[in-house]
């Protein structure tokens, strides 16, 4: 039996050798490593944040939390309208979001889905101050203390023991309604007693004095709470036992009592504040929209909405996304076509001339592809305008009338043309490098058997060149579906891609969950051609320059 | 590919008008970037050929649309953030590129395909969806840098459109150094260390002169990609960095003056350059790989 084979120091040679691999294997790693966890954090995470965002919808959630309760149980079909203890709710979620200027940011989302709720929400929060003085201004003629913000402080200042829990669960409604931070120093805990008393009033009481530690920097001690405490209070009131009570303001807090001062019905208030309220409408649109995680991006993005009783289509004459999705596709279509069109002819011709001659051609082609997209965009520009060079020279030859000047902007003919322009380059060098490996002599065989010019280009020469019209049509189809900066200075309204829409959705609608859903389904078809580019060419194939 | 002797008239005539329908099609390529030139020295605000110019009377050409661009403080400005971002940016995907491409040339990288795959991803998504997930994560990004760590607020603009453009010119290194080394004689690094240089001294005195064309060639496209990048900057970056291209495209966009071609022009002058150093580099590495044995 032949022994193990060892290495110079005595060790067996596999496991030597083992080693060594591993040794070899980390350090490539390591090589790799400083740029991949660059590529990680750069890109990859923020395409993922896109991903992300495209089904993300806490807002609905972070801003009416207890409305969100609320309605979990209401059933449209059954009731009418969503309980008092909704409108309750609604009323002391919807004054902390306009305190905190949140609620029109609300209204914008919802609005995405069911219009005019925009104007509903933002009309609604100027209003509710009106609500909340129904009882803050009788008790405050009750008893001016009321009035003073350190009535309030005493009365709900931890004496003894804290609840904790209410305050957490009030630090993160603020943190998640302001997205900002509310880990800063609070002076103020809320006394766990009364806050078994007075529940509802120690919530909103403790919210704002989170609000204005945190967001204004203020101490909640020295100031006037917001009005909405006094219905919080007076609701309480109306249920509380405060017969064992002891503690600071109780004599104020029976008196009050007592009075039985009036609390708004939430119900009529609404109503009052616009009819909408009153019908099923908002209700719906917030119930539906409520979840964390929605569908409904998607859905928009391909002209459809997510309602209470599934999706529902938009009308065809209102399809504008889905118009725009077949556009960008039968564009992108018609440019690879013109570039094929165009780009053959002259890859045949510099595959077939001299190599001296056809390098120096070749620059014509690498000129253009080296220059800045914008300065050929801006120079279509030019070129296309209705006073530009084309209709210049066009009139000078007596081929158009001076007031018959052709448009040839802001359409789709100058996005096709110009675009064809920049990408031609594009198809021209995958289907030179495969033109060049196409043997001539197979050519002369063909013509030498008989065949005639066309036959033998049309049945030896064409199926060879295939895979080069093949790799540069993918290429440019991928880049033409995700342009952005060409179509939007040269084509006007008619002749954007949907890449604009996603453009305008981020700076100017600010819808970015439906931009960010749109983004996905272009980059998913994206990555789809891509892996067809892969097993038709290979990545690895691809060379620059 | 002369045509024979013996040729028939319709042989004739199907050469000939193929010629022309290639020149047409150069013509095409090349044309919108000559119109471009004589038109920048235009005396007037137009956008086309006066009179004047076409009767070549030097009253109808000026250098005024240039004096503008080295006068006017928004292109200035526009020209100083631009070589202040493409080189920064540059330097960081060459040097981070380099590093990774000799480490994937190694014979055992496990993974190597998903590794690579994202390494190249920037060049596959298409830009207007880089910019957008860009837009979402380096707006919280530079919140978080100017809250927590407290950094100024120009200065984490161009932080964000300096990182945002080194990842997008980091898959050009990948592409062109990784070709280089293919043909990169392995021997040479073992008879380095066999002679008794350490791993640093062999990469930089042995395998780097070597490579350098290739790093070279992958730093100008890298550069070319800042350089020309419009879309990120756009969304990631605020008014004080915008660059040449964003300028540019403002003004296309809004209100259109005759600088940018002023500016077109200066950048074909420079795109011609970076062609021929590329060219030249690429002949060059063609060379030396043809003279290396194997």
């Amino acid at each position: 039996m032949a022994e193990a084979m060892l290495a110079a120091d005595g060790t067996p040679l596999k496991r030597s050798l083992a080693r060594a691999l591993r040794r070899q294997k980390l350090r490539a790693l390591m090589l790799i490593a400083p740029l991949l966890i660059f590529v990680l954090i750069t890109f990859i995470v923020p395409i993922g944040s896109m991903l992300f965002r495209s089904v993300e919808n806490e807002m609905v959630g972070n801003t009416l939390p207890y409305t969100v309760e609320a309605l979990a149980e209401w059933d449209a079909d059954a009731e009418p309208l969503p309980s008092e203890d909704t409108f309750q709710a609604m009323f002391f979620d919807m004054f902390l979001a306009a305190e905190a200027k949140r609620h029109t940011r609300l209204g914008t989302r919802l609005n995405y889905e069911t219009t005019g709720l925009s104007s509903l929400f933002r009309q609604s929060g100027r209003q509710l101050d009106d609500v909340a003085d129904i009882s803050y201004e009788p008790l405050e003629d009750f008893d001016a203390a009321w009035d003073d913000g350190e009535t309030w402080y005493a009365l709900m200042n931890a004496r003894q023991t804290a609840d904790d829990a209410l305050m957490a669960q009030q630090r993160a409604r603020v943190a998640a309604l302001t997205d900002n931070e509310t880990n800063s120093e609070v002076n103020f805990a809320p006394d766990a007693e009364v806050a078994a008393l007075l529940p509802l009033a120690a919530r909103e009481y403790t919210a704002w004095a989170v609000y204005v530690a945190t967001q204004d920097g203020r101490d909640p001690a020295t100031r006037d709470p917001w009005e909405a405490v006094a219905p919080a209070l007076l609701i309480d009131l109306q249920t509380a036992d405060l017969s064992g009570y002891a503690g600071p303001e109780a004599d104020r807090l029976r008196a009050v009592q007592a009075a039985n001062l009036p609390v708004a019905n939430f119900v009529d208030a609404f109503v009052d504040m616009d009819e909408d309220w009153g019908t099923q409408v908002p209700w719906e649109t917030i119930q539906t929209h409520s979840s964390t995680y929605t569908s409904g991006y998607f859905l928009n993005a391909v002209d459809a909405q997510k309602t209470a009783d599934g999706v529902s289509w938009q009308p065809e004459d209102k399809q504008i996304l889905i118009t725009l999705f077949v556009r960008t596709i039968w564009m992108s279509l018609l440019i690879m076509g013109s570039c094929i069109l165009l780009g053959y002819p002259i890859a045949w011709l510099l595959a077939n001339l001299p190599m001296r001659k056809a390098n120096l051609l070749l620059i014509l082609v690498l000129l253009p592809f080296w220059t800045s997209l914008l300065v050929r965009t801006s120079a279509w520009k030019v070129m296309l305008q209705q006073q530009g060079v084309i209709n210049d020279v066009l009139v000078w030859i007596g081929l158009v009338a001076d007031d018959g000047r052709l448009i040839m902007i802001n359409n789709q003919f100058g996005t096709i043309v110009s675009m064809t322009h920049i990408l031609l380059p594009f198809m021209i060098l995958p289907m030179y490098s495969v033109m060049q490996t196409i043997q001539p002599s197979y050519l002369r065989a063909a013509k030498s058997l008989g065949a005639t010019n066309w036959t033998a280009f049309w049945r030896v020469y064409f199926p060879q060149s295939v895979p080069g019209i093949g790799a540069g049509s993918i290429l440019v189809f991928i880049l033409a579906i995700g342009y952005y900066i060409t179509p939007e200075i040269v084509g006007g309204t008619k002749g954007v891609f949907i890449s604009n829409r996603i453009a305008y959705h981020i700076s100017s609608s600010l819808n970015w969950g439906l931009a960010a859903a749109l983004g996905s389904i272009l980059l998913a078809a994206v990555l789809i051609l891509y892996w067809a580019y892969d097993k038709i060419v290979g990545i690895d194939n691809v060379k620059l320059g | 590919m002369g045509l024979p002797p013996y040729a028939t008239l319709g042989q004739r005539i199907w050469y000939y008008s193929f010629r022309v329908i290639c020149g047409l099609i150069f013509f095409f390529l090349i044309a919108p970037i000559i119109v471009v030139m004589p038109l920048s020295f235009n005396a007037q605000d137009f956008f086309t050929f006066t009179p004047e110019m076409l009767r070549l009377d030097p009253a109808g050409y000026s250098l005024k649309h240039y004096e503008d661009f080295f006068t006017n403080p928004q292109w200035q400005l526009a020209m100083k953030n631009s070589l202040i971002i493409a080189p920064i940016a540059t330097i960081i995907s060459v040097s981070l590129g380099t590093l990774a491409a000799i480490g994937l040339s190694q014979s055992h990288v496990p993974l190597k395909g998903t590794i690579m795959a994202i390494l190249i991803s920037p060049m596959i998504v298409p830009l207007i969806i880089s910019a957008t997930g860009m837009f979402f994560f380096y707006s919280s990004l530079g919140n978080w840098m100017e809250s927590t760590l407290g950094l100024d607020k120009g200065f984490v603009g161009y932080v964000k459109v300096i990182l945002a453009h080194a990842v997008l010119g980091i898959p050009f290194v990948i592409i062109t150094v990784t070709a280089t080394l293919v043909g990169f004689d392995r021997s040479l690094t073992r008879a380095a260390a066999n002679m008794g240089a350490g791993p640093v001294t062999t990469f930089f005195r042995v395998q780097m002169p070597l490579i350098l064309p290739g790093v070279i060639s992958g730093g100008l496209f890298a550069f070319i990609t800042s350089f020309d990048e419009v879309v990120v900057v756009l969304f990631v970056g605020s008014a004080s960095q915008k660059t040449l291209p964003w300028q540019m495209f403002i003004g296309l966009r809004e209100q259109i003056s005759p600088t940018i071609l002023a500016v077109a022009t200066i950048l074909v002058v420079i795109s011609i350059c970076l062609l021929t150093t590329v060219e030249l580099l690429r002949r060059r590495s063609e060379r030396l790989r043809g003279m290396s044995p194997g």
